[in-house]
């Protein structure tokens, strides 16, 4: 196979250096085969900068550029003006891209900027619920009672205490064009957010579930089934918002109970055996499915 | 044209004469007024640029950044507490070989917050790998705006480049300068023509994971190009000065050095003050005279050691301080020169203290009288410790 061959089937090649089983170089195949050769990628630091250009190698078949871990968005909001400056921007899309962390902890500032200068760039964030190249630490968006290396299960703990955090009605109180959340679990949902926010000119915001076998204790066989029963227990609800107004979910007409979620995740397995928590982790979905209305008929 | 300017109308000008595509900036006193007048220009369309309004001065790096990786020529500036908050950018973009143009009006680091001139910010960013030069007044600033770009955006250097200039000093000041025509600048400086950028014609992958097998080499290349920098700038300043008549691009100046027998050192607007007292000093009989350093990096050690080679005193005015160790330029200029000079270090103007005419000639006689590597000039005593006092 050509290098070069390989590029033409895909802007995103395999190669390289993800974990098997990694959900989020699934879920940035899928983005960046959707947005195809004429985008320019700006990539925050972690686990997918790191697993997919390890000097001299890269992954990507369109121009990218990693500079900072907080910083991403304003680097593609320079990449933006300087398409605008070059008469291009109506023939080249920008995508940044980052992960929990990078987006709705330390990178939030500079995301709140680019979405409320109105730059005409797609953002994607890619959860997977922790700082995982940095070793499983918990970020913002670790959900409730989950095990990670900094919200360490104990005698004293059952996990993280916090909820995570609104991400998507952050981005969407920006009153922005579109902002979803999807999952690697559902592809094909994927990528008509993408290719759907895409179309769109303006800041776009898309937040994509993506399991970690290593830092959630799963199988890597397994990160297809996990996403989708996030989804379908209402752990992680599917939603689009546009200009501020939630407009479509996807329905759970039958959610399922949330252990069936997590007994499959070692970063769960505390709650197992622990009927209180376990009701505290299914109240969470409770709320959620009552919040989007995920289950009321359309 | 010769213009009364105020220096931040200046500063904007030369950038405008630039012709940036992108500018981004945060505002922070004293930078502040550059700023302004760029976003003035764009808005009477006096210049074909994008201005990005950021949220931070950590952005604003990071615009430009991304917009320079795109090929097209940007600008960004800024002051103190928001070089401080860019230098992880700062570092970043060097690391890049990002040919950036950054004006950093000096002023002094927090706490306690003050808003005057030293040049703390600056040279706390001097192993960063950016180009540095320090501007004594309005017209050299002016000159090293447009020389600058000129320098970073060599194909053999493509490093970016900072040009310092005294907050409120030459910021604020209104001076007289010799500004060049639009016609001038564009003979001068050829569009950005850069030999990597993000282009979807020809896809690059830019800011890879470099392990240690690639890693030690990108610094030795930086490390090597200031080098070749100490050669390519003051080509680039005899370019200049052919076109624009003037001399102000270089690594250092010397001020009748020749048969100096104490000499001061010193980087920006005081050494206007420094060369009006050696003036005067000179009428009295005194031998003395100053080495002014226009690029602090690369530092042109070679040069100073030259300069310096016939003086027996050196006093180091530096506006700064490493503390718990002396000024950042007194341990360098120690380095450049043979051991038996007797150099001694003063740090003086943090905070915008006055640096007057008599402060300047106690220097010069105390770097006479005994060797000390860092004394504090003009301090209140009545402000510090009984033990502290001096
Ligand atoms: C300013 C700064 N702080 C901390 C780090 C260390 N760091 C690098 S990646 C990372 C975690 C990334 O987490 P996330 O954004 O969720 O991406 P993931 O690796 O999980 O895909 C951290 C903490 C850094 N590179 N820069
Ligand atoms: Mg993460």
């Amino acid at each position: 196979m050509s290098e070069r061959g390989h590029f033409e089937e895909h802007c995103f090649v395999s190669g390289h250096t993800a974990c098997a089983g990694c959900g989020q170089s699934m879920a940035a195949r899928l983005v960046a085969d959707v947005a195809g050769k004429n985008t320019i990628v700006t990539n925050a630091t972690g686990c997918l900068e790191v697993f997919s250009t390890l000097a001299p190698q890269t992954a990507w078949g369109t121009p990218w550029i990693h500079s900072l871990f907080e910083n991403a968005a304003a680097v593609a909001s320079g990449v933006e003006a300087a398409l605008i400056h070059l008469g291009k921007l109506d023939s080249i899309r920008v995508i940044s891209q980052g992960g929990d962390g990078g987006t709705a902890d330390i990178g939030l500032q500079a995301l709140s900027g680019m979405l409320e200068r109105g730059h005409d760039i797609l953002y994607v964030c890619y959860d997977n619920e922790a700082y995982m190249n940095t070793g499983i630490q918990r970020s913002g968006l670790t959900p409730f009672d989950a095990h990670t290396t900094t919200s360490p299960r104990g005698t004293h703990s059952s996990g993280n205490p916090k909820q995570k955090k609104p991400l998507v009605e952050i981005c969407a109180a920006h009153h922005i064009p579109y902002a979803a959340t999807a999952s690697v679990g559902n592809p094909r949902d994927v990528q008509t957010k993408v290719k759907k926010a895409l179309d769109i000119r303006g800041p776009k915001f898309i937040q994509i579930h993506v399991p970690c076998p290593l830092g959630w204790g799963s199988e890597p066989v397994d990160t297809i089934k996990i996403a989708k029963l996030a989804v379908a227990t209402g752990l992680f609800p599917l939603v689009e918002y546009e200009y501020g107004r939630l407009l479509r979910v996807t329905k759970l007409p039958s959610p399922k109970p949330v252990e069936e979620y997590l007994k499959l995740q070692g970063r769960f397995k505390h709650l197992l055996k622990n009927a209180a928590e376990l009701k505290k982790v299914q109240e969470v979905a409770q709320k959620n499915i009552e919040y989007y209305g995920l289950n009321s008929k359309a | 044209m010769k213009q009364f300017l105020e220096g931040s109308w200046a500063f904007a000008d030369a950038a405008k004469l630039c012709r940036p595509g992108v500018i981004s900036a945060y505002p922070i006193t004293p930078q502040t007024h550059i700023v302004e007048h760029l976003a003035q220009f764009v808005a009477n369309g006096e210049l074909n640029a994008q201005t990005i309004n950021v949220e931070s001065e950590h952005s604003a790096a990071s615009v430009v950044l991304g917009s320079q990786a795109c090929g097209v020529r940007s600008f960004t500036c800024t002051s103190s507490q928001g070089l401080m908050l860019m230098a992880e950018v700062v570092f970043n973009i060097a690391g890049m070989r990002m040919p950036i143009l950054m004006i950093c009006a000096n002023r002094a680091l927090s706490a306690p917050i003050n808003i005057w001139n030293d040049q703390q910010d600056s040279v706390s960013l001097r192993d960063s790998g950016w180009i540095q030069m320090y501007a004594e007044n309005n017209q050299e600033a002016v000159d090293l705006v447009i020389a600058g770009y000129k320098i970073g955006e060599k194909p053999r250097v493509m490093l970016p480049v900072m040009v310092c200039v005294d907050g409120f000093i030459l910021t604020h000041g209104m001076e007289v300068v010799d500004m060049p025509t639009q016609e001038e600048v564009d003979q001068f400086l050829p569009p950005y023509n850069p030999p990597y950028k993000l282009d979807v014609e020809k896809p690059l992958s830019l800011g890879l994971l470099g392990g240690p097998d690639v890693y030690i080499e990108t610094r030795y290349a930086i490390q090597k190009t200031m080098e070749d920098v100490l050669t390519i700038l003051p080509e680039v300043g005899d370019e200049f000065k052919k076109k624009f008549g003037r001399e102000s691009v270089r690594l250092i100046e010397e001020y009748r050095l020749d048969d100096a027998e104490v000499a001061l050192v010193a980087m920006g607007s005081v050494c206007g003050t420094i060369k009006d007292v050696i003036d005067e000093l000179r009428q009295k009989g005194q031998k003395v005279g100053l080495l002014k350093i226009v690029t602090y990096r690369p530092f042109p050690e070679a040069a100073v050691n030259k300069a310096l080679a016939k003086v027996p005193y050196v006093g180091v005015v530096d506006k700064n301080i490493s503390l718990g160790a002396t000024g950042a330029l007194y341990t360098e200029i120690k380095a450049a020169c043979s051991h038996d000079k007797k150099i001694s270090g003063f740090v003086m103007g943090l905070g915008g203290r006055d640096i007057t005419k008599n402060s300047i000639e106690s220097v010069f006689s105390q770097s006479k009288e005994k060797v000390n590597s860092c004394t504090f000039v003009d301090l209140h005593n009545d402000l510090l410790w009984e033990e502290f006092r001096v």
